[in-house]
């Protein structure tokens, strides 16, 4: 195989599991826009995704298609029931009681996880077989294209979403101003929820399509997956949409591009790397606005 | 129609307001003036439920309308036009304006919103741009027309003549004598005090947080201390 071809193919990795760190940035990037706060416990929700696909499938033998669906609704309530139970009640506090909050939730649900279904990984049946295919030369797996697909039909559905509804012309209008949106008439608890709603039913469907490559759920799967998809949503600037996909596909490309080098111990390292490299040159990430002070 | 009694608003511990209570009378231009500091932006946010006050009561068109969430005080027919404007300046002008609609029917919004653009129309001519790139002037027309897509009864404005050109500030003064007389109150809060009262039926004066003054403008303007200390006598 050329180094040609390597490199196409390590493109096409990075560009799936992109897809995976954008729809799960995009969770990270909303709630922070909307109530400035960097959900850690976002990664997490993805983790109970899987389980939700592995109980359905593998102990109620479920169709994949509704097992699919149940990981999405599923992934939706929680984020909804999260915001409600954990951050609602601490609206109006210091920002700092809201971080320790999200990093409490984070711990709540991997060690009720680890509770509940065990600390060994727990396979998850496939959700189906798709054939691979070819072009020219490059064998592109079913899950790649199915990935792509889905992760960018997501992401066409968000824009218009947020563009050209009411909702989402109301997500943005609290995120540049919340006290304007609410004398606008706003209502602003409903758009929180239902920001947070939309943002874990992408942290849902991400679940599903992680799933599909790495079939296997653990405790502790969501944390490096929301580590990793939150300096995504730095590197793309946090509360930005679009930069939340362009940095989620930045660092895939970037992970599997270092593999492709034959440094694939580095994976990781590199990902943070490129986070201490934001930080200390252009904090506000690329897309990212600088703060503006709310009097 | 607006008939605010004895409240009381804290900071933390801090209190910006004392017993105010005034009243706005359907029809009539009514002004709160003092200098920066005297808690004339604090009012109005308790009024339009931004903040709340601790005692008294709030009646809107005879309701009540104190602790009531600021959405729904909205729906009622009460605009809040905020100080420094606070246009959302990364949507379009059009998109401004929708927000301002955010609660009125959909079937009024094509009469709300040409009647907008007939009152300013360097809106119209601008309404696919960002509201960030407008001036200063232009983001005051957006602010009160995107306020007024809500169809108020009564319109609050706070400081709408702040880091404006003089022949701006006029121009505003000039709108907000036609709103008035196309039917919509107006409680209007300024340091400008000159201009306000010279367009208000009657001026309230505060002074750190309290009603040190009431009286009809024509009176207010010819008024020894109030000269002196707000009109530059």
């Amino acid at each position: 195989m050329s180094v040609y071809t390597t490199i196409l193919r390590q493109i096409i990795n990075g560009l799936q599991s992109g897809s995976i760190y954008a729809l799960v940035a995009l969770g990270y990037s909303m709630v922070y826009g909307i109530i400035t706060l960097l959900n850690f416990a976002h990664g997490d929700i993805i983790m109970i995704g899987a389980y939700i696909a592995w109980l359905s499938m593998a102990k109620l033998s479920m169709h994949p298609a509704f097992a699919i669906l149940s990981a999405i609704l599923g992934c939706t309530l929680l984020g909804m029931l999260i915001e409600k139970a954990a951050y609602k009640p601490l609206r109006g506090s210091p920002r700092i009681s809201l971080l320790i909050t999200a990093i409490g939730v984070s711990f709540l649900l991997e060690n009720l996880s680890q509770m509940v279904f065990g600390a060994k990984a727990q396979v998850i049946p496939s959700f189906s077989n798709i054939p691979s295919i070819f072009l020219g030369t490059i064998e592109l797996s079913g899950t790649a294209v199915i990935t792509l697909i889905a992760a960018a039909v997501s992401m066409l559905l968000l824009t218009f979403l947020v563009q050209k509804t009411k909702m989402g012309k109301a997500m943005r209008a609290v995120s540049e101003d919340t006290d304007a949106a609410q004398l606008m008439g706003i209502n602003i608890n409903r758009t929180i929820s239902f920001t947070f709603a939309i943002g874990s039913a992408l942290a849902g469907i991400g679940a599903v399509l992680y799933c599909s490559a790495y079939p296997q759920a653990t405790p502790t799967m969501g944390s490096m997956l929301g580590l990793k998809a939150f300096v995504a949503a730095v590197l793309g600037g946090i509360g930005s949409i679009p930069g939340a996909m362009i940095g989620g596909f930045a660092i895939g490309l970037a992970e599997s591009l270092v593999s492709a080098i034959g440094l694939s111990v580095w994976r990781d390292g590199v990902v943070f790397a490129i986070l201490i490299i934001v930080l200390l040159v252009k904090p506000t990430g690329i897309l990212g606005r600088p703060m503006r002070e709310k009097v | 129609m607006l008939e605010v009694q004895n409240i009381n608003v804290f900071y933390g511990n801090i209190q910006a307001i004392r017993d105010i209570s005034f009243s706005v009378e359907d029809g009539e231009i009514v002004t709160l003036i003092g200098a920066n500091g005297a808690g004339k932006s604090t009012i109005l946010k308790s009024i339009s439920g931004l903040l709340r006050s601790k005692t008294g009561d709030i009646t809107f068109d005879g309701k009540s309308i104190k602790g009531t969430a600021p959405h729904k005080i909205v729906a009622q027919g009460l605009a809040h036009v905020p100080e420094g404007r606070r246009v959302f300046l990364q949507m379009t002008v059009e998109e401004n304006l929708d927000m301002g609609a955010f609660t009125a029917p959909r079937a009024t919004f094509e009469d709300s919103i040409a009647n907008v653009y007939e009152r300013f129309p360097r809106l119209k001519e601008r309404r696919r741009q960002i509201a960030g790139t407008l001036s200063g002037g232009e983001q005051q027309m957006l602010a009160m027309g995107r306020g007024l897509m809500s169809q108020p009864k009564l319109m609050m404005l706070d400081e709408p003549s702040m880091g404006l050109a003089p022949i701006l500030v006029e121009q505003i003064f000039d709108i907000i004598q036609e709103l008035n007389r196309a039917g919509t109150t107006i409680l209007l809060v300024e340091q400008n005090a000159q201009m306000a009262l010279s367009i208000a039926n009657r001026g309230y004066v505060l002074e750190t947080g309290q009603i040190v003054f009431h009286a009809p403008s024509s009176e207010l303007l010819t008024n020894d201390a109030v000269q002196k200390a707000y009109l530059g006598g």
